[in-house]
């Protein structure tokens, strides 16, 4: 039950990018095209879970016993970084359909924050590994959900008309803050549904 | 062709020419997070700064020596190097900062402003340019980043810098410190810094992947964008 609590809020009430504000710039950057948008969360998701898997290990086996939990940054960010280098590696080489429609995305990843920032808070919040990869999983997919909602919503701005110096980003950013005031109305939802657990 | 810019104009064109937030649109996830009061505005800004100076000196220090295939991996280091530096100061004088401050701080490696910064301008100019760029660009990042939130401030809670403004007279719109708010009032001054310098600022086009974080990295930045 407490796993299902996770997925809910990661997904909903705690959005990565609508309410916690990360991954904004790819948010920003990839949603004009539907295709384009799920392309670039399914990378996201992916990498996330990975990143968990081999991140939550580091900092439990190696870095806390050993009394220098500060690396945690330095060593984070490099193993992302190799991480997302060798999944392009392996994808290229024995999946190079998947390669060639998510190989794009891959490199925007690294410097995602939403992927440092789902690992850094495993830690934080004190999740056991299977709750961290939950987390990890339901933040993706929080993601994907964000973005397709939003290359939607894009697609409309484009076709209306407004005044000249809100083109481009500022529009956009004006209707993330609409579509944000609709997730902000799940954040009681999941307390009031788990809160008596 | 006038090659050699002048000391004063590398440090004030991260002011309003290109003002890494309003202009780049560059490093917009703390930028919305971080702006609910003018204090954290504040503590984050000169977070940045330091972070973006020091990396901007060593990166164009080490610039003969860094091999041009892994720069990028190099400047993360480096970037991650001062990040923790900063994360460990805090911890120590600034306790009540990084607190309020939390999952943002270590997020300050993916900052594409810093990364930005590393590749387009430390790493082909002097190291006293650099940190001049590095110094300019954080204060006009500290600067863009206050104004917004003690705008959002303003309105959300009625005060500035903890001191009641307008809290008693009217009451206070909760909903812009919340994360729509954020938005919002992002976008607005935006829009503001688009009217106010329209046809001065540089061509939007030319640095169309200047807003995407993966950029430095991205092959298809040199190619005119992903889309």
């Amino acid at each position: 039950m407490k796993l299902l609590m996770i997925i809910m809020a990661a997904v909903l009430a705690n959005n990565y990018v609508l309410v916690r504000f990360l991954g904004i710039c790819p948010f920003l950057g990839v949603s004009k095209k539907l295709d384009s948008a799920v392309g670039m969360s399914v990378a996201v998701i992916f990498v996330m879970v990975l990143a968990t898997i081999a991140t939550w290990p580091i900092q439990h086996l190696l870095l806390d016993p050993n009394g220098i939990g500060y690396m945690q940054t330095t060593v984070f960010i490099l193993v992302i970084a190799a991480l997302v280098q060798l999944i392009e590696v392996v994808m290229k080489k024995y999946l190079p359909a998947l390669h060639k429609s998510l190989g794009v995305y891959l490199p925007l990843i690294t410097t995602n924050c939403a992927v440092l920032g789902v690992c850094v808070m495993n830690i934080d919040e004190g999740y056991s590994f299977l709750e961290a990869i939950v987390n990890s999983f339901g933040s993706g997919v929080g993601f994907l959900l964000a973005m397709f909602l939003f290359a939607g919503v894009r697609g409309r701005i484009e076709e209306n008309d407004y005044p000249e110096c809100f083109k481009g980003v500022a529009s956009t950013l004006v209707a993330a803050s609409i579509l944000s005031v609709s997730f902000m109305g799940f954040s009681g939802m999941v307390d009031s549904i788990f809160g008596n657990l | 062709m006038e090659q050699k810019t002048s000391k004063l104009s590398i440090f004030t064109k991260g002011f309003i020419k290109e003002n890494p937030i309003l202009v780049l649109i560059l490093g917009t996830c703390p930028t919305l997070a971080v702006s609910t009061q003018a204090f954290n505005g504040i503590g984050m800004g000169l977070c940045v700064t330091f972070v973006l100076l020091f990396s901007n000196i060593f990166i164009s220090a080490l610039k003969k020596i860094i091999p041009d295939k892994v720069r990028i991996p190099c400047y993360i280091v480096i970037i991650a190097t001062f990040v923790t530096i900063l994360q460990m100061l805090l911890q120590a004088y600034l306790p009540e900062l990084n607190k309020s401050l939390g999952l943002y701080i270590p997020l300050i490696v993916v900052n594409c402003i810093i990364l930005g910064r590393a590749e387009a301008f430390a790493n082909k100019n002097s190291v006293v340019d650099s940190a001049l760029d590095g110094l300019g660009m954080g204060l006009g990042y500290t600067c863009a980043l206050t104004i917004m939130a003690c705008i959002r401030e303003l309105l959300g809670a009625g005060t500035i810098f903890g001191m009641t403004v307008t809290a008693n007279v009217i009451s206070p719109m909760s909903i812009f410190v919340l994360a729509p708010g954020g938005f919002f009032t992002f976008g607005c001054l935006i829009a503001l810094v688009n009217k106010l310098t329209k046809g001065k600022v540089k061509d939007k086009q030319q640095n169309k992947c200047m807003g995407c974080p993966g950029a430095a990295v991205c092959s298809q930045a040199k190619e005119g964008g992903c889309e």
